[in-house]
């Protein structure tokens, strides 16, 4: 009952003028073989402050869908608009958490966020920009860490200093590229919690892909889920209903979490096959 | 940016004495050899008319000149010291204009596929040109011998670092390029914070092809033409005919060897200090 088909529902809110606007767009990487058409026709509004998560299978075109709206790649037709505006090329208001941390190796946790903040603030003062730095390193829990370089660190702290990195420059739009799949069980929900509290308090809107149900339930306002590709399209956008500050242990008591959980499974690896055949 | 690197610190802190043992475990070998090889030509010299000097003939007869290395009797009749610091001088001279506009040119070639394509050709060419073939160009542009072998240093220095340079600058992992553009970094800091950096290693894996050239040719262009310098004693010992000729000759060379040794380690020295941390 929380499932919300596509394309009616969505063009119904695209009368409102809205924060994140993917209008019509499609992809097509033209190679030697002949067009691959990834993307077809993709359109979905996001709110600001909203936490949307976007699963499907491998390959169906996830992170070409965020690479466009991180503007790293331009649709083939159609656009992405942010606040009105239409996306061209990357920039510091939709800040990406690159799925391999991308982490400057010669610089310390330390100096990669300074080098966002002050790359994107120069007009700040450099102990305004220090502060900014140390508070986003306090709130990943990174203080000691501070001045080590990445290969002293773990992969998540490598991403705990990327999330902080990427939160540091105050985004309007954080995008994530499967941020947690490197990590083991226990870090990745620690990074969970840290994330989801951070999103509270900077209220930015964020964008992540993930292939892991779970996570998606605890994180998001609304799960995208896509159908398989080539040509792929959103088959179904699931709203995610619990009440926030979330809690792992009470979510996993509720029985609506089960209901949503196979829902998302169903479409995944039941529905999935039928949408493909058609 | 140049720090030590953990594993040069944990080195630094590992117990003494396996330390002094790993010395001469390293050192054991090489002393064997060496005292094998100069029986060998100990040996091998051994007759009274051979015209190739001993070891200990060559030691006896130069005695004097390795004991004041630094005397000057005016003119050209200087101490082996001061002719190695006449030669080093050229080096020093000519490799670091190498330098700077080998890595100049290198960075912008790296950056710029247009003038890559245009340039390469020419540079392929140039390249191969033996060092001794532009001693006359140079003779014949400058009138004057001192900024001539100067050239010849410069122009043999060159190829590497431009060509190492270029080659590191494409390199530079798309990881870091995107950061830059996400962030919008500005010409100046992505130089600084991701150009420089990553490119360091390939920078002096040139900067140590061309030290060693530099030095085989600044010998050989003195040996034609110059006033003073380790190449032009090797030829005025030859010149000179007399019993000590080649001794002295057999001493300057091996001169010429040890210091162009030093040379490669420091600048490779040097290269891994600046980026131990990659
Ligand atoms: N530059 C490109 N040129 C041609 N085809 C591409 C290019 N980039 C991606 N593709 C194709 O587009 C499709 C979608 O790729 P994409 O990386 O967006 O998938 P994904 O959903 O993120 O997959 P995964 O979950 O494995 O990360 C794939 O079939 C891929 O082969
Ligand atoms: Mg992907």
């Amino acid at each position: 009952m929380q499932i919300l088909s596509t394309p009616d529902s969505q063009s119904q809110l695209v009368e409102t003028p809205s924060f994140l606007e993917i209008d019509g767009v499609s992809k097509i990487y033209s190679t030697p073989k002949g067009d691959n058409v990834v993307l077809d026709d993709i359109s979905l509004t996001v709110n600001e402050g909203e936490f949307v998560c976007v699963i499907g299978h491998s390959g169906c075109g996830k992170s070409t869908l965020l690479d466009m709206v991180s503007g790293f790649r331009e649709p083939t037709s159609g656009e992405v608009r942010l606040q009105g505006k239409r996306v061209t090329r990357p920039g510091p208001d939709r800040m990406v958490v690159f799925q391999n941390y991308s982490l400057l190796p010669w610089k310390t946790a330390y100096e990669n966020v300074y080098l966002a903040v002050n790359s994107v603030y120069p007009e700040k003062s450099k102990a305004e920009k220090t502060e900014i730095v140390r508070t986003h390193l306090t709130m990943v829990g990174l203080d000691e860490a501070a001045n080590k370089k990445p290969g002293q660190l773990s992969g998540g702290m490598k991403q705990r200093v990327s999330i902080a990195r990427a939160l540091a420059i105050y985004p309007q739009v954080l995008v994530l590229d499967e941020p947690f799949g490197a990590l083991d069980a226990i870090t990745k929900e620690e990074l969970q919690e840290e994330l989801l509290n951070i999103w509270r308090q900077h209220k930015v809107t964020v964008l992540m892909i993930t292939h892991d149900i779970d996570e998606a339930l605890f994180l998001a306002d609304r799960i995208v889920m896509m159908t398989n590709g080539p040509a792929a399209k959103i088959g179904e956008i699931m709203k995610v209903p619990f009440d926030r500050p979330r809690n792992r242990t009470q979510l996993i008591e509720d029985p609506q979490y089960y209901t949503l959980r196979n829902q998302a499974l169903d479409f995944l690896y039941g529905r999935f096959a039928l949408t493909e055949g058609e | 940016m140049t720090t030590i690197s953990p594993s040069a610190r944990f080195r630094k802190s590992s117990p003494f004495s396996q330390k002094a043992s790993n010395v001469a475990k390293s050192l054991i070998p090489i002393v064997i050899c060496l005292t094998v090889a100069l029986g060998i030509w100990q040996l091998l010299c051994l007759a009274p008319d051979s015209k190739m000097p001993g070891p200990l003939r060559v030691i006896a007869q130069t005695w004097t000149l390795i004991l004041d290395p630094f005397y000057d009797n005016g003119g050209t009749d200087k101490g082996l010291g001061l002719q190695i610091l006449i030669s080093l001088q050229r080096v020093a001279f000519g490799y670091s204009l190498a330098a700077i506009a080998g890595i100049s040119i290198g960075a912008f070639i790296g950056l710029n596929s247009f003038m890559r394509r245009g340039l390469d050709p020419i540079i392929q060419v140039l390249r191969t040109v033996p060092p001794l073939a532009w001693l006359p160009i140079a003779l014949g542009i400058f009138q004057s011998s001192d900024p001539a072998t100067i050239f010849v240093i410069f122009i043999t220095a060159i190829w590497p670092i431009l060509i190492n340079t270029a080659v590191g600058v494409q390199q530079i992992p798309q990881d870091y390029n995107n950061v830059a553009k996400v962030l919008r970094l500005s010409g100046k800091e992505y130089f600084f914070s991701i150009l420089m950096p990553s490119t360091v290693p390939y920078v002096f894996g040139g900067l140590r092809i061309g030290i060693g050239l530099a030095w085989l040719a600044i010998v050989a262009a003195e040996m034609l033409k110059a006033e003073g310098g380790i190449g032009f004693k090797i030829w005025d010992a030859y010149n000179a005919g007399n019993e000590n000729s080649m001794s002295e000759i057999v001493i300057c060379v091996l001169y010429v060897g040890l210091v162009g040794l030093a040379l490669d380690r420091l600048v490779g020295w040097i290269g891994s200090r600046i980026s131990s941390d990659h």
